[in-house]
């Protein structure tokens, strides 16, 4: 999974997607699952640095996180492809 | 010597295809005489034109919609009047009115002036007690029938003759020249802005608007009579020339005689082919081309700052017939970064 | 180290024909307490669902219509109209405010009885009073407003029969230029049923005509509606004056007083637009001052307003059982809250506040209710805060209607408590039980046993 090039995510939230021409607002920790995902990082590893960061059950965060990516991809802001690393 | 500064709220930014007054309002307190102005935008959505006219509008906040109640807008007047020290608003949609007349004490006592109607003369003006207004004030209007059943309808030859009116109470109108055409437009219109809805007697003949403003004590501050010359297929005047007609006058001045009437308005006239006025509709605040007041030497938003401002304000008199405005439209190039700081922060 | 409030992530797309977040967000402060008590610690102690009284909020309302209407006008009585809310203790507090009993039906009628109201200080409303009913209210020397004729007449008979003078009103209907005109109750004042009704009882000796009574509707925004029933009334009572030389000691001009509660489909706000008791006073006592009764004959004025006495005392706290999505990508909550208990949501946009602290991050949100019923929705769309599951959010102004409506139906009505004004609980009406609801039913033998 994959950030689509050219989406810039600022600071404070801002998300311009300039294949499409949106722009979207991301509250906080949405910017942080961004920049993971930009970092390449999988979904244990993100998984696990907000179950160490949020007061938060892994069950609701899974399902939180799975939402989010749906709306991701929806929105055309990442790109999903097999993940055939082992 | 130096004029002195006033800062104002203006709202109606939406200077779109049917534009909200708010633009047109800024360039006549631009041009104003006996004061600078420093011009505060007050937008409910991030593409609201005028919030990117930097050289109209020195910073624009967004405000909450009427909806949101009215603690919600008093709440977030208070903020911007913390930033820039507001000495007056002019609220240029019909929908403010109710809020702001509700917190016009409020606003005072925060040292910020408005000169609106009160919330009797803003409700008795509604399209749904238009009858009642004409009776009461002595004014010709449209006979109209206020109704809530489809089942009604079938009664309305013996009052009206076709073609008829169906008009929405808020929005939306419709010429109907059958029963038919009557229930298809009652249902049409009830959906959207529900009951009741208004069957009002068709007048053939010319439209006019005049604008103006009424000092609150039944004196004529200001009057320009127009006739619409360009019409878009909204209903809005995309050109229009500024006429001298007595009549009208003479309507206007008695209807704000007979109502007292304070601050700004626009009045919809009919004329039929024997010459007799009928009012349509009475706006309860500045229209869209009150530019055109400049043009012809009446600049009632800055009038209507003063009197906000406690000033006592000469009657115009004379105004230049024959003056037209054309409307046109302009696109702007905008940074995306200031259509998200708007859209982000509210704050441009 | 403790680890930071989860919200989760949510993305919004900045809409270009769509109000901003901020013009939505700020409807939206958590209510953190009701009263002083800690909506957390409410629904610890007694659980989710739970309907929450204020009686300091009762208290202050029935105050403020009082001082609205007796600064107006010189005779003024409220009467407590049991069916918008007739648990014991709500109905207690309104009689320690001087209000007396306004009921519907031989139930609420032996509930004002058994809580100890005076026979005499009952109005006795209603399309349905049996004859049992109307015996007792006759005995105890109640206040009974006639609904039709049929009533009329039995009356008549059991004023015969027990040889004595019932004290009765006629209830009347009119066109006060509003819609729907409720005609359904009562005698109609156009046509001349009502004046007819009230030569009837003239006539017969056997009941004393004492007042007379209309409700013009319900959820009424037009106080000019009001004034309009007041001067008709009015009217009536002078001609029965001057034909009979008979006073009519009171006029009962009913309830129907809007609440603050936003209707759905209004554009502003219930809380900007509703008129307030002032605007009600202002317009029935100027019509009855107006009227052409002599200072000293002025008649008394009932009032049975019930909802905007209220609803605003009344809160429904609730959970977030889930969060989801719907197949077009709309956010759905569904809290513990059901329309089986919140029967108003039908016709109002109940504001929900979370009870907890949030950003500013907002969604667009469906909130359902917890029923397995496609009905059951709370709010179609209203823009909510980031809810976590388990959160709790406070719906307001629910007091009227909702705690006489409700329906046991699939799952059990909740604890109702109240927050006295030293901010101490109560419960008022204990949560059902399974066994509550089995102990009035009966299984015949032959069906007590099967096997599967």
């Amino acid at each position: 999974m994959k950030l689509r090039k050219n989406v810039a995510v600022s600071e404070v939230g801002l998300i311009f997607n300039p294949v499409t021409g949106e722009s979207f607002s991301v509250n906080p920790i949405g910017v942080e699952i961004l920049e993971l995902i930009r970092e390449e990082k999988d979904q244990n590893q993100i998984m696990q640095v907000l179950l160490e960061k949020y007061s938060t059950d892994q069950a609701t965060l899974e399902n939180d996180y799975a939402d989010f990516i749906d709306i991701l991809n929806h929105h055309h802001l990442i790109e999903i492809h097999e993940e055939t690393k082992d | 010597m130096k004029k002195r500064k006033i800062n104002i709220g203006v709202t109606g930014l939406n200077a779109i295809d049917s534009p909200g007054p708010g633009v047109s309002v800024i360039r006549a307190l631009r041009e104003a005489v006996s004061f600078d102005v420093r011009i505060i935008g007050l937008s409910y959505e991030s593409l609201e034109p005028g919030i990117y006219m930097h050289d109209l509008v020195d910073r624009t906040y967004s405000i909450p919609y009427p909806a949101g109640g009215a603690d919600l807008l008093m709440a977030r007047l208070e903020y911007i009047h913390e930033k820039e020290k507001l000495d007056v608003i002019i609220p240029n949609f019909d929908a403010e009115l109710y809020p702001l007349i509700k917190l016009e004490p409020k606003l005072k006592a925060l040292g910020i002036h408005m000169f609106l109607p009160t919330l009797t003369q803003f409700e008795e003006r509604q399209k749904v007690n238009l009858n009642d207004f004409g009776k009461k004030y002595n004014i010709s209007v449209p006979k109209s029938k206020v109704i809530y059943d489809l089942n009604t309808v079938h009664s309305l030859p013996s009052e009206f003759s076709f073609p008829m009116i169906v008009k929405g109470k808020f929005y939306d109108a419709s010429i109907a020249y059958s029963i038919e055409q009557v229930k298809t437009f009652f249902n049409k219109i009830s959906a959207k802005w529900g009951l009741p809805i208004i069957i009002q007697e068709f007048i053939h003949g010319a439209e006019f608007n005049v604008t103006g403003l009424g000092d609150g004590n039944g004196n004529t501050i200001a009057a320009v009579p127009m006739r619409k010359q360009y019409i878009t297929d909204k209903g809005k005047a995309w050109g229009g020339i500024s006429i001298s007609d007595e009549k009208m006058l003479d309507m206007t001045r008695k209807f704000l005689r007979n109502t007292k009437w304070r601050g700004g308005f626009e009045l919809e006239l009919m004329k039929n082919k024997d010459g007799e006025l009928y009012l349509l509709e009475i706006n309860p605040r500045l229209p869209a081309w009150i530019y055109l007041s400049v043009g012809v030497g009446q600049n009632i938003p800055e009038a209507l700052v003063n009197m906000a401002m406690g000033e006592t304000v000469t009657p115009f008199v004379t105004y230049d017939v024959g003056k037209m405005f054309i409307r046109y439209a302009w696109d702007m190039i905008v940074d995306r970064e200031e259509f998200e700081q708007i859209s982000m922060y509210g704050e441009l | 180290m403790s680890k930071m409030r989860y919200e989760r992530p949510a993305i919004k797309k900045l809409e270009t024909g769509l109000p901003n977040k901020f013009g939505m967000r700020t409807e939206y402060e958590p209510t953190t307490h009701i009263d002083g008590v800690a909506v957390n610690d409410l629904v610890k102690q007694y659980g989710s669902p739970l309907f929450v009284i204020s009686e300091r909020i009762i208290r202050s309302t029935i105050k403020r219509a009082r001082k609205a209407f007796e600064t107006r006008y010189p005779k003024v009585q409220f009467a407590w109209s049991y069916k918008t809310n007739y648990l014991n203790a709500v109905c207690s507090i309104f009689h320690q405010e001087g209000s007396w009993a306004e009921v519907v039906s031989g139930f609420e009628y032996d509930k004002a009885i058994s809580l100890g109201v005076d026979g005499k200080k009952i109005i006795f409303n209603g399309p349905e009073k049996s004859v049992e009913d109307l015996t007792k209210a006759i005995k105890n020397d109640s206040l009974i407003h006639i609904d039709h004729l049929d009533e009329l007449y039995t009356i008549s008979e059991l004023a015969e029969k027990h040889k004595s003078h019932p004290r009765v009103a006629i209830r009347v209907n009119m066109d006060t230029g509003v819609y729907p005109m409720w005609d359904r109750f009562g005698f109609n004042y156009e046509n001349g049923q009502a004046w007819d009704a009230i030569n009837k009882v003239m006539h017969s000796e056997r009941m004393e005509l004492v007042g007379l009574h209309c409700h013009i509707g319900t959820f009424m925004l037009s106080p000019y509606a009001y004034g309009i029933a007041a001067s008709k009334l009015a009217e009536l009572a002078l001609a029965v004056e001057q034909k009979f030389k008979h006073e009519i000691r009171y006029i009962d001009l009913g309830g129907g007083f809007a609440s603050k509660n936003t209707l759905k489909g209004a554009y502003l706000p219930g809380i900007d637009t509703n008129p307030t008791f002032d605007d009600f006073a202002e317009a029935i006592s100027t019509a009855l001052l107006n009227s052409n009764f002599k200072q000293d004959k002025l008649p008394l004025l009932i009032l049975e307003t019930g909802r905007a006495l209220i609803d605003d005392a009344g809160y429904l706290l609730g959970s977030v059982i889930s969060n989801k999505r719907s197949s077009t990508g709309r956010r759905n909550t569904i809290l513990d809250v059901g329309v089986n208990i919140l029967f108003t949501s039908f016709w109002y946009d109940h504001k929900i506040t979370p009870a907890q602290s949030f950003s500013q991050y907002s969604e667009d949100t469906c909130v359902y209710g917890p029923l397995c019923m496609n009905i059951d929705v709370i709010r179609e769309s209203t823009n909510l805060p980031l809810l976590n599951r388990g959160d709790h959010v406070v719906i307001h102004s629910v007091g009227a209607y909702n705690m006489t409506q409700w329906m046991q139906f699939i799952s059990l009505r909740p604890n109702v408590v109240l927050i006295d004004p030293e901010e101490k609980t109560h419960v008022i009406r204990l949560r059902e039980t399974l066994d509550n609801m089995n102990s009035m039913e009966k299984v015949p033998a032959h069906l007590e046993k099967f096997s599967i």
